[in-house]
C-alpha cells in the first residue's frame, strides 16, 4: 500500500496535485480546533474590514473573523461529504456485490431499481424534503437523506466488478468448500472492489458537497451550522457583492473549488491506477 | 419475443418503474415525516397576532384538504396518485387562484428549451473534442482543452453559474444576467424579441456547458484511445483508409454507443443543474418557480413541480432509449 502511494506520487501528476490540494484544504479545516472564537458568535471583531495582517481574510458584516469562520465551515462541509459517502458506501457495496454475485433475476431487479435512482432528479426531492421539515431540518438528517438517494451510480460500478469476480475460479472453490454467500462476498470479493470503492468515495464526497452547498446557498438547510454554503448564504443575505465586500464570497468559493478539484483528481488518478489500460495508452503515445 | 419488441417492452417497464418509485419517494417524504405540515403552516400564519379559534379550525380543515391529509394513509396514497395521474395539484397558494398546472405549464417550455439547447451543445462538442483528443493524442491544443474541461467539471453547477454571474454581472457587465428576455418587451416573434431571448440564454447555457463538457470529453477520450488499439483500426490504417473516415465511421461511431447510454443516465443530474442555474440567473423556468414557491410556502406548487420533474425526466430518458436502436443495430438482432 505504501509503495503504491509512493509510486502514484512519483509518476502520476494528477495524484500529486490532488493530494496537495486536499492537504491544504484539510490543514485549513484542522485549524478550526485552534480558533479563538466559537463559530456562531457574531460581532466579536469590527465588521466589514478588508483582508489585512490582523484579519487575513477580512471580516464579515456580522462581525466575524472570516479566516476562523471559514475553518469551521470547511470542516463541517468536509465532514458532511464524508458522512454521506460512508453511509451510501454501505448501500452501494451491499447492492452491488449481491447483484453481481447472484446474477439473473436478482441482478435484473436490483439494477432496475438502481437505474431508477440514477435517473430521478434529486434536487426537487431534496427541496421538497426541506419544505416539509423546515425548522426541523438538521445537518445529520440531510446527510442521511442524501445517502439514501445517492448510492446508485456507484452500486452499478461495484456490480460490474463483482459480475466478473463471480466467474473466477476462487469463487467456485469457495462455494464448493462450503462458504456462505456472506462469507464469499466479505472475505473474497470485497478486497477486489475496494480500489473502486475508494475512487467512488471521492466522487461521492464531491457530489454531496456540491448539493449541500447549493441547498444551503438557497437557505434550504439548517442555516445555523456553519458550512461553506451557509457562509455564502449569509454573504448574499447581506448583499456582500453589491456592498463591495468581495472577500466574504471570494475565499469560501476559492477554498471549496480547491476541495472539489483535489477530490476529483484523486478519483481520476485512482481510476487510472485501477484500469492499467489507460496507463499503457498514455505511455505508448 | 425477441429483438425490438422485447427491447421496447423492457424500456417501457423501466419508465413505469422510475415514475412509480419517484412518486413514492415524494409521497414518503411528504407523508411519513413526523412533522405535521398543517400545524406548521398554522403556526406560521398565526405568529403575527391572535386569531380566533373558529378561524384556526377552518384554516386547519382547508389546509388538510389541500395537503391531501384526510382519511387513512391508504386513502391519502390513492388520492395522491389520482392527483398525479390527472395532473391536478389544485390552486397555487401564492398565486391564488391560478392552478398549479398553469404555472408549471408556463415555466416548463423555458426549462425544456434551456435543457435541450445546452445538453445537445455540450454532448456534441464534448464528444467531438474528446474523440479528437483520443485519436490525435499529441495535439497540444487538445491537451490544453482537456485540462480546462477537467478543471471545470468537478465544480458544482451553482458555483460555476455564480462565478459567471460575478464576472459578467459585476466585473465586466456585457451580458444580461437576469430574466429570460428584456423587461417590458412585448412577447411576439419579432427578431428583436428572439435576439433578446438568445442573449439572456447565453450565460445559463454557458454555465451548464462548462460543467457538462468535461464528463463527455474525458469519457470519449478514454473510449477512443481504447478503440484505436483494436485490430480492425490498425487494419484500416494499413489498408490506406482515409484518417478522417477511420475516425468518423470506424472509431467514433462505436464509441458513441456507450455515450448515448451515458446521456440517458445523466439526464437527471443535468436537470438538477438546469434548475439550479435558472435560479441563479432568474431564468423564468421551473427552477426559479420552485425556489420562489419554497420561499412563499406554496406547498401545492412545490409538490407539483417535484412530480412534474420526475415524470418529465423519465419521459426524456424513454425518448433517448427509443432512439437508441437507430445507433446500435445490435439491439434488433438480439
Amino acid at each position: 500500500m505504501g509503495r503504491i502511494l509512493i509510486d502514484l506520487l512519483r509518476f502520476n501528476r494528477q495524484f500529486a496535485v490532488g493530494l496537495v490540494l486536499l492537504a491544504i484544504v484539510l490543514g485549513f479545516a484542522l485549524l478550526s480546533f485552534f480558533s479563538p472564537y466559537p463559530p456562531n458568535d457574531s460581532f466579536v471583531v469590527p465588521p466589514d474590514v478588508p483582508p489585512s495582517w490582523a484579519y487575513p481574510m477580512g471580516t464579515t458584516s456580522r462581525g466575524q473573523d472570516l479566516f476562523w469562520l471559514l475553518t469551521f465551515s470547511i470542516r463541517n462541509t468536509l465532514l458532511f461529504g464524508v458522512t454521506v459517502a460512508l453511509i451510501s458506501r454501505l448501500l452501494a457495496l451491499v447492492i452491488g456485490l449481491v447483484a453481481g454475485y447472484c446474477g439473473g433475476l436478482v441482478d435484473r431487479a436490483l439494477m432496475s431499481i438502481n437505474d431508477t435512482f440514477i435517473v430521478i432528479p434529486l434536487f426537487p426531492i431534496l427541496v421538497l424534503f426541506y419544505f416539509v421539515m423546515k425548522d426541523h431540518m438538521s445537518w445529520g438528517l440531510l446527510a442521511l437523506m442524501m445517502a439514501c438517494l445517492g448510492w446508485a451510480y456507484d452500486a452499478r460500478l461495484i456490480r460490474s466488478v463483482a459480475l466478473s469476480l463471480r466467474t473466477r475460479e476462487f469463487t467456485e472453490t469457495g462455494i464448493f468448500s462450503g462458504m456462505s454467500m456472506r462469507q464469499i462476498l466479505v472475505e473474497e470479493h470485497l478486497p477486489y472492489v475496494l480500489p473502486i470503492v475508494f475512487s467512488t468515495t471521492m466522487n461521492n464526497i464531491n457530489w454531496s458537497i456540491g448539493l449541500e452547498v447549493t441547498l444551503s446557498v438557497l437557505g434550504f438547510t439548517d442555516i445555523n451550522t456553519p458550512t461553506i454554503g451557509v457562509l455564502i448564504y449569509w454573504a448574499n443575505q447581506h448583499t456582500a457583492l453589491v456592498a463591495g465586500i468581495w472577500w466574504w464570497i471570494f475565499f469560501p468559493v476559492l477554498l471549496v473549488i480547491l476541495a472539489f478539484i483535489g477530490l476529483f483528481l484523486l478519483a481520476v488518478s485512482m481510476n487510472e491506477y485501477i484500469d492499467p489500460r489507460s496507463r499503457l495508452g498514455r505511455s505508448g503515445g | 419475443m425477441t429483438g425490438y419488441p422485447l427491447y421496447l417492452l423492457t424500456r417501457l417497464g423501466q419508465f413505469a418503474l422510475v415514475v412509480f418509485i419517484g412518486i413514492n419517494i415524494a409521497f414518503i417524504v411528504t407523508h411519513a415525516t413526523p412533522i405535521d405540515p398543517v400545524e406548521q403552516s398554522i403556526a406560521a400564519a398565526t405568529q403575527f397576532g391572535s386569531t380566533s379559534p373558529e378561524a384556526i379550525a377552518l384554516m386547519r380543515q382547508s389546509l388538510k384538504e389541500l395537503y391531501g391529509l384526510e382519511g387513512s394513509l391508504g386513502d391519502q396514497y390513492v388520492s395522491f396518485w389520482s392527483r398525479v395521474a390527472t395532473g391536478d395539484f389544485g390552486p397555487s397558494l401564492s398565486a391564488f387562484p391560478t392552478p398549479v398546472s398553469t404555472l408549471i405549464g408556463r415555466a416548463l417550455p423555458w426549462t425544456v428549451a434551456l435543457l435541450v439547447v445546452s445538453t445537445l451543445l455540450t454532448w456534441v462538442l464534448g464528444n467531438l473534442l474528446g474523440g479528437l483528443a483520443g485519436y490525435y493524442r499529441r495535439s497540444k491544443a487538445l491537451r490544453f482543452a482537456g485540462i480546462l474541461a477537467m478543471t471545470f467539471h468537478p465544480i458544482p453547477y451553482y458555483i460555476v453559474a455564480f462565478l459567471l454571474l460575478i464576472v459578467f454581472g459585476y466585473l465586466w457587465p456585457v451580458l444580461p444576467i437576469s430574466g429570460g428576455y428584456k423587461m417590458n418587451m412585448t412577447r411576439d416573434w419579432s427578431w428583436e424579441f428572439i435576439g433578446s431571448v438568445a442573449a439572456h440564454a447565453i450565460l445559463p447555457v454557458l454555465s451548464l456547458a462548462l460543467v457538462g463538457l468535461g464528463g463527455w470529453f474525458m469519457g470519449m477520450r478514454s473510449l477512443v484511445s481504447n478503440i484505436v488499439t483494436e485490430d480492425y483500426v490498425a487494419y484500416a490504417e494499413l489498408g490506406g483508409v482515409e484518417r478522417r473516415r477511420i475516425l468518423g465511421s470506424y472509431v467514433m461511431r462505436n464509441a458513441l454507443v456507450p455515450q448515448v447510454t451515458g446521456l440517458a443516465m445523466s439526464l437527471g443530474s443535468i436537470f438538477n443543474g438546469a434548475i439550479i442555474t435558472e435560479q441563479v440567473f432568474g431564468y423564468p423556468g421551473v427552477g426559479t418557480l420552485l425556489v420562489s414557491a419554497v420561499h412563499v410556502g406554496d406547498y401545492s406548487l412545490v409538490l407539483g413541480i417535484t412530480t412534474v420533474s420526475i415524470v418529465a425526466v423519465s419521459v426524456a430518458v424513454l425518448l433517448i432509449d427509443l432512439a437508441y436502436p437507430l445507433l446500435d443495430p445490435r439491439v434488433k438482432a438480439r
